[in-house]
């Protein structure tokens, strides 16, 4: 084991693979959506052509992590984290502002989007910080930092009028799970989108008393337990300045199209022809598919255009249209599959670095993969988040690889890490 | 650490359910509901309509009496948002101005009709030009065809029919589904009883279009596209000289023509009275005209050659005459005596004044009501036992077989089927059984409950021309130049009469004319037969009836005419049919009579309006 190979020995072949098939289908979804012929032609100014630069850059620079000792990575994994909230920071200044957020480097014709390259880095941190052996996520200061850690990224991500990425930071709320915090915290997570959501459906008064009801319907059973009182009478509290701050979050944070966007998710308002559009042209073209699609390159509303933003945010829908229910099957297994290995991948981590990381990774992964098809058949909030390895887009398709490639680095070289870790 | 690795599979657990979600909700969108199919084509593809020419119609000698126009609608497709699209641009094109627009959108999309709705109809011709020019900018626009009716000649609107567009519960109602909206239908007459051949079939070329409808591709390599199929010619059994002159001849005056030819039961000429220029029901002109011929009191819509009814009045000798002589009861030397009418207890039917005991053939040139009376009494008292119903049927049942007491099938709509009433009918009124001849004497003399239509009088002469059957009358005779009419109209049928007893009911026509109530009317050089009618009318002056046909060897005009409030039907039923038979038969000459065929133009007998 002290012999050092060149780090692609131990390399998880079935990651790569899945990794590779999903690319692979990726291109052609965009091939299709940005309208590419029945002959292939290469041509770098169509989007389809700017993709294959992307996925060739994403390989290199994943290539490029294999030859990096992975000590590299945790001693600057806070540098890594420093250097993506910097240009976090930079982006407010300096960045060109798109669809209403100021969220993009432009340089030569390119775009860069900082907030994707912060998931890496903050991925990073919380690996070096919850991976250190004396740290422990049960207890209450360590779940501070930890917050903080993922805080500042998704703050400065929100700032930049981009809410929607700052919410992928909250899925990593189900790695501190995984580390030990109490489940409590998703339970009440949970709790707290119930109550988001009814506030925003049926206003603050008409939650309280509901909540009221159901505190009285609980002392009615329990009222000979001791100090039952007191904890409902917490929990009405509790509830009540809830609903009260989602309430004005609702109205004073969220911009205009926003609340919108949330109540045709919530199944509030009915707008095919306005914010409900892009969604209701979504759901259109991959129910028309069928089960079997329309096939390649076949779909009517793909080569219409009727689905706005359909090579990037919703570029599922050309699978769902040309490829048919048997088509999504086929991605969506892949990708469940992607994320049963890594959690296979974590859990056979022996350092808490590697295992916090992998974790970190398929909880970024699995939200974006959530989200993103939920959003394309009308079951999630339209957060305007890609779909990974699919998505039209230089800074995801990198930063998602980055976040892979790293994984699939420190697992090949998992014996290693023991070994110094022993040392 | 073995409760943060049963963490890890909560975490694969909610991996698989995430992924489960989704696959169930896919599988509900994509496969148990096919809505989105629907709605993928509905909007995506766009249908592009070939339109075939609608068929011409010519008459019977080939003039082409109806043809084809062109009249231009713009029509809007669906999915259409004013976001993105040029408003002021289009204003300027169309010539509307923004709240016009907007108005015309608004009902357009009250109208629709899959995906589809006219947003300005039949254009001028200089605003059709300069839209077509413009349109293109304007991809959820396009400009479709419709086919116009046009007439050289004016006449035989209530034959010839018209086309408007297709009404939405028309829409709704046809199965097959193949109209549009915006769509040309025949609406009556051989326009709508022909309208399967005159309107061919539709081709259609299928296009996938983009979001901002403009045409992207054909859609699936066009393998579902069709062609038109051009619309049959018709040629229509009408004389549409002959019924422009009848319509002359009716002009000012309330009644019917129709003429037949017997050995065909074609119609020559079938003239309703006031009539109108087809023209009036042309695309450009229907919003004009209709309304006010709808209002006219005089009715000129109504096709009164099917759809008026009369009772017979004299004419009806002829067919009691024909049944009395085949039954047996009669014969031609036959006499009753008939001293000023027909006299049993206190029941009376007067007669004028003639020889007082008439044979058959002089009850027929003199019109005797006694004669008749008797004649009836003969048929239904015939004894062995027979019930009045069972006498009554017998009777009943010849006229049925003149084609008398119900329509006879024409091929033109609004066709009445005239009144025999039944035994059943009696026997309402009087009790089962518990009636006898005397009380429905009257209908021996064509009065009482019997009523028929100009086309059944017709028909009833065609039936003595031809010496006993007929061919159900129809005023169309070819599609495309071959058979292919209904087959009821080539079936002959029979009256089971004999050619005997036909030749002395017609022997005693001819003199009609020779010495009769028609004697007026004679034409040189042709053996017509016929009998003249008067019509009781309690509204005012009688009705004039005459049915006549010529020559009397081997007729080629059998014909009806009714005048309404008109007196005797010496005085105008019989001169018109004979000047039409003339005009028939010696198409070339003119008229021998200029004075009667003035004195037929001149007259007004339009009832005068007392508000
Ligand atoms: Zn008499």
């Amino acid at each position: 084991m002290n012999e050092r190979d060149n780090g692609t020995t131990y390399l998880d072949g079935w990651s790569l693979m899945i990794y590779l098939c999903l690319v692979l289908l990726g291109w052609l979804s965009i091939y299709s959506a940005s309208h590419g012929g029945d002959t292939f032609e290469l041509d770098f100014s169509t989007n389809y052509g700017k993709q294959i630069i992307w996925i060739g850059i994403s390989l290199l620079l994943g290539g490029m992590i294999f030859l990096i000792d992975t000590r590299f990575f945790d001693v600057f994994a806070y540098a890594f984290y420093a250097l993506t909230i910097a240009l976090l920071l930079l982006v407010l200044a300096f960045g060109s502002e798109i669809n209403g957020a100021r969220a993009w480097f432009e340089i030569g014709g390119f775009r860069l989007q900082p907030a994707e390259f912060a998931k890496f880095g903050t991925a990073l941190a919380l690996a070096k910080y919850l991976g250190d052996i004396d740290s422990n996520i049960r207890e209450f200061r360590q779940q501070v930092v930890a917050f903080i850690l993922l805080g500042i990224p998704a703050v400065l991500i929100v700032v930049q009028g981009d809410a929607g990425s700052a919410l992928v930071y909250a899925s990593l709320t189900l790695m501190f799970y995984r580390e030990g915090m109490s489940g409590l915290f998703l339970i009440l997570g949970i709790g707290f989108i119930i109550l988001f959501i009814l506030t925003i459906a049926y206003g603050t008064q008409s939650v309280m008393i509901g909540v009221l009801v159901v505190c009285l319907i609980i002392l009615a059973f329990t009222y000979t337990r001791k100090g039952i009182i007191r904890y409902l009478v917490g929990a009405l509290v509790v509830c009540f300045a809830l609903s009260v701050s989602v309430q004005a979050a609702f109205e004073k944070v969220l911009k205009p199209h926003q609340q919108i966007r949330l109540e045709v998710m919530l199944g509030l308002k009915e707008d095919p022809q306005g914010v409900g559009y892009n969604v209701t042209q979504s759901k259109i073209a991959i129910g028309s598919g069928g089960f079997f699609g329309k096939g390649f390159l076949n779909g009517t509303q793909t080569k219409g255009d009727f689905v706005p933003e359909q090579h990037t945010d919703f570029i599922f829908s050309t699978v769902g249209e040309e490829f048919g229910w048997v088509g999504s099957f086929v991605v969506i297994v892949l990708f469940a599959s992607l994320f049963l290995r890594i959690s296979f991948l974590a859990e056979r981590q022996r350092s808490k670095f590697n295992r916090v990381y992998a974790y970190s990774v398929l909880c970024i992964l699995l939200f974006h993969f959530a989200i993103n098809i939920g959003m394309t058949v009308n079951i999630a909030p339209v957060i305007g988040i890609p779909l990974p390895f699919f998505s039209y887009g230089g800074s995801s398709m990198i930063s998602f690889t980055l976040l892979l490639f790293l994984l699939l680095r420190l697992d090949a070289n998992r014996f290693n890490e023991l070994d110094s870790v022993h040392t | 650490m073995s409760s943060n690795s049963n963490k890890g599979i909560v975490i694969r657990a909610s991996i698989v359910i995430i992924s489960l979600i989704l696959l169930v909700k896919l599988f509900f969108l994509q496969v148990v509901n096919d809505k989105y199919a629907e709605e993928a084509r509905r909007i995506s593809r766009r249908i592009v309509t070939l339109y075939p020419d609608r068929g011409l119609i010519e008459d019977r000698n080939g003039k082409i009496i109806v043809f084809n126009d062109a009249a231009f609608d713009l029509m809007i497709n669906f999915p259409f948002r004013t976001k993105n699209f040029d408003v002021q641009g289009f204003c300027a094109l169309t010539e509307l101005s923004r709240e016009e627009f907007e108005a015309k959108l608004a009902e357009a999309r009250a109208n629709t009709y899959r995906g589809r709705a006219i947003f300005m109809k039949n254009l001028e011709p200089r605003l059709f030009a300069r839209i077509q020019e413009g349109l293109h900018e304007f991809s959820h626009f396009n400009i479709e065809t419709r086919t116009d009716r046009r007439y050289d000649y004016n006449a035989g609107g209530h034959v010839l029919g018209y086309v408007a567009e297709i009404s939405r519960s028309e829409l709704e109602k046809t199965e097959d589904g193949y109209y549009d909206i915006g769509e040309y239908v025949g609406k009556s007459g051989i326009e709508q009883f022909y309208e399967e051949p005159l309107r061919g079939v539709k081709g259609f070329e299928y296009h996938t279009v983009d979001h901002l409808g403009r045409i992207v591709d054909d859609y699936k390599d066009g393998v579902e596209n069709t062609k038109a199929v051009n619309g049959k010619r018709l040629t229509s059994s009408l004389d549409i000289e002959l019924q422009r002159y009848g319509e002359e001849l009716m002009q000012n005056k309330i009644g019917s023509i129709v003429a037949i030819e017997p050995s065909s039961g074609e119609i020559l000429a079938m003239v309703s009275s006031p009539a109108y220029d087809p023209n009036m029901f042309s695309i450009k002109n229907l919003g004009k005209y209709y309304r006010e011929l709808a209002r006219d009191k005089s009715k000129p819509l109504l096709n009164r050659a099917v759809a008026a009814q009369y009772p017979p009045g004299s004419v009806f000798k002829l067919i009691m005459a024909l049944i009395g002589l085949e039954e047996g009861v009669i014969t031609t030397s036959t006499q009753f005596s008939c001293s000023n009418g027909f006299r049993v207890g206190s029941l009376h039917v007067g007669c004028h004044a003639h020889a007082p005991r008439p044979d058959l053939k002089y009850s027929l040139i003199t019109s005797c009501n006694a004669y008749y009376c008797n004649t009836l009494r003969e048929i239904l008292h015939q004894g062995n036992g027979e019930t009045i119903e069972e006498s009554y049927n017998n009777w009943r049942n010849y006229l049925l077989r003149f084609g008398l007491g119900s329509t006879l099938g024409l091929d033109v709509n609004q066709e009445k089927g005239g009144n025999v009433p039944s035994a059943e009918y009696y026997h309402r009124i009087h009790g089962h059984n518990r009636w006898n001849y005397l009380r429905i004497i009257s209908l021996s003399i064509g009065q009482g409950e019997l009523l028929f239509t100009p086309l059944q009088m017709a028909n009833v002469a065609a039936i003595i021309a031809n010496k006993g059957y007929y061919y159900v009358p129809h005023v169309v005779k070819a599609i495309d130049g071959k058979p292919g009419i209904p087959e009821r109209f080539l079936e002959r049928r029979e009256t089971g009469i004999s050619d005997y007893n036909f030749n002395i009911v017609r022997d005693a026509m001819r003199e009609v004319y020779e010495r009769g109530t028609a004697a007026g009317s004679q034409i040189k050089g042709i053996t017509s037969c016929g009998k003249t009618g008067t019509v009781q009318n309690p509204h005012g002056e009688n009705h004039s009836m005459f049915i006549a046909f010529a020559p009397k060897e081997e007729p080629k005009i059998a014909i009806a005419v009714v005048v309404e409030n008109s007196g005797y039907g010496s005085t105008w039923a019989a001169p018109i049919a004979s000047l039409m038979m003339e005009k028939y038969l010696m198409p070339d000459s003119t008229t021998q009579r200029p004075d009667l065929y003035e004195r037929m133009i001149k007259g007004n007998l339009m009832p005068v309006d007392n508000e």
